[in-house]
């Protein structure tokens, strides 16, 4: 395997776990935690196709890298406030419990 | 591949798969910090200097104490009676499983076709710099933008309601 298929094999394994943990955890919070980690492994892709790539000093996957952080950062934080708010209205961060759109 | 590769690799792997697995929420918080600070040393192995520093400020920094303060406010380290997985958990796995083998199968059938430069590329912050003051300056405005946003949406979000006001 060259180095950039195994970079990309590592990227693949966290984005699985990642998405394994938002399709099965019920707390709300823990699957913010797997999209965060999907969110991760998709930035080691970008890491990765960047170094390896053949234009690394036009600085591409390196910038993309930085604003998906950037983002991201900005989702977790939304996210989190709309949990804290969620579980302020049912008592709970159950997402089985969540069954209604109207409170 | 280096030994360090695998160490790192494993280390990561092992804090995602923590994150995911542990019964207390709390745990899974600091397994989910393990995670990130693997993913920097990755970076950091990468040659990429400024994105690796830039994942430990972001997540180590904000994104995992964030996490702790949302744990802790929603009282979500009490382990629920019936089980902390969905009723449905099989199928998410099953669903999880086949994405990991759709995506390992496309990497490794491409492989021979992705580059494979092995110059270790030299980029300086001031490059980076320059590069997000001239070419990448929409974007940066745009994600400046959208933090004030997502800044000012999460407080009004989570603002506590008066009672009555509803």
């Amino acid at each position: 395997m060259t180095p950039l298929t195994s970079y990309l094999m590592v990227a693949a394994m966290l984005f699985a776990i990642g998405l394994a943990g938002a399709l099965t955890r019920r707390n709300a919070i823990l699957v913010l935690i797997g999209i965060e980690l999907m969110l991760n492994a998709a930035n080691l892709n970008l890491i990765a196709f960047w170094r390896y790539g053949p234009h690394p000093e036009a600085l591409t996957g390196m910038m993309f890298a930085i604003f998906s952080i950037a983002v991201a950062a900005a989702e977790a934080a939304v996210g989190l406030g709309l949990v804290i708010q969620i579980h302020r209205h049912a008592h709970s961060t159950d997402l089985d419990a969540m069954n209604r759109m109207k409170g | 591949m280096s030994v360090v590769f695998y160490l790192l690799s494993g280390l990561t792997l092992a804090g995602g798969l923590a994150a995911i697995l542990l019964k207390n929420t709390v745990h899974c918080a600091l397994a989910l910090t393990v995670a990130f600070a693997g993913l920097a040393l990755l970076f950091l192995s990468l040659d990429a200097q400024f994105a690796g520093f830039a994942q430990i400020l972001v997540y180590i920094g904000a994104v995992a104490i964030l996490v702790v303060f949302a744990i802790l406010l929603t009282r979500g380290s009490e382990t629920p009676k019936d089980g902390v997985y969905s009723h449905h958990w099989p199928l998410g796995l099953v669903i999880a499983a086949g994405v990991f083998a759709v995506l390992g199968w496309a990497v490794l059938q491409s492989a021979r076709v992705l580059p494979n430069e092995t110059a270790v590329p030299s980029v300086t912050v001031l490059q980076i710099g320059n590069a997000l003051m001239s070419r990448y300056v929409l974007p940066l405005e745009i994600v400046a933008l959208l933090m004030t946003a997502a800044m000012i949406g999460a407080v009004i979000v989570a603002m506590h309601e008066k009672e009555g006001a509803k």
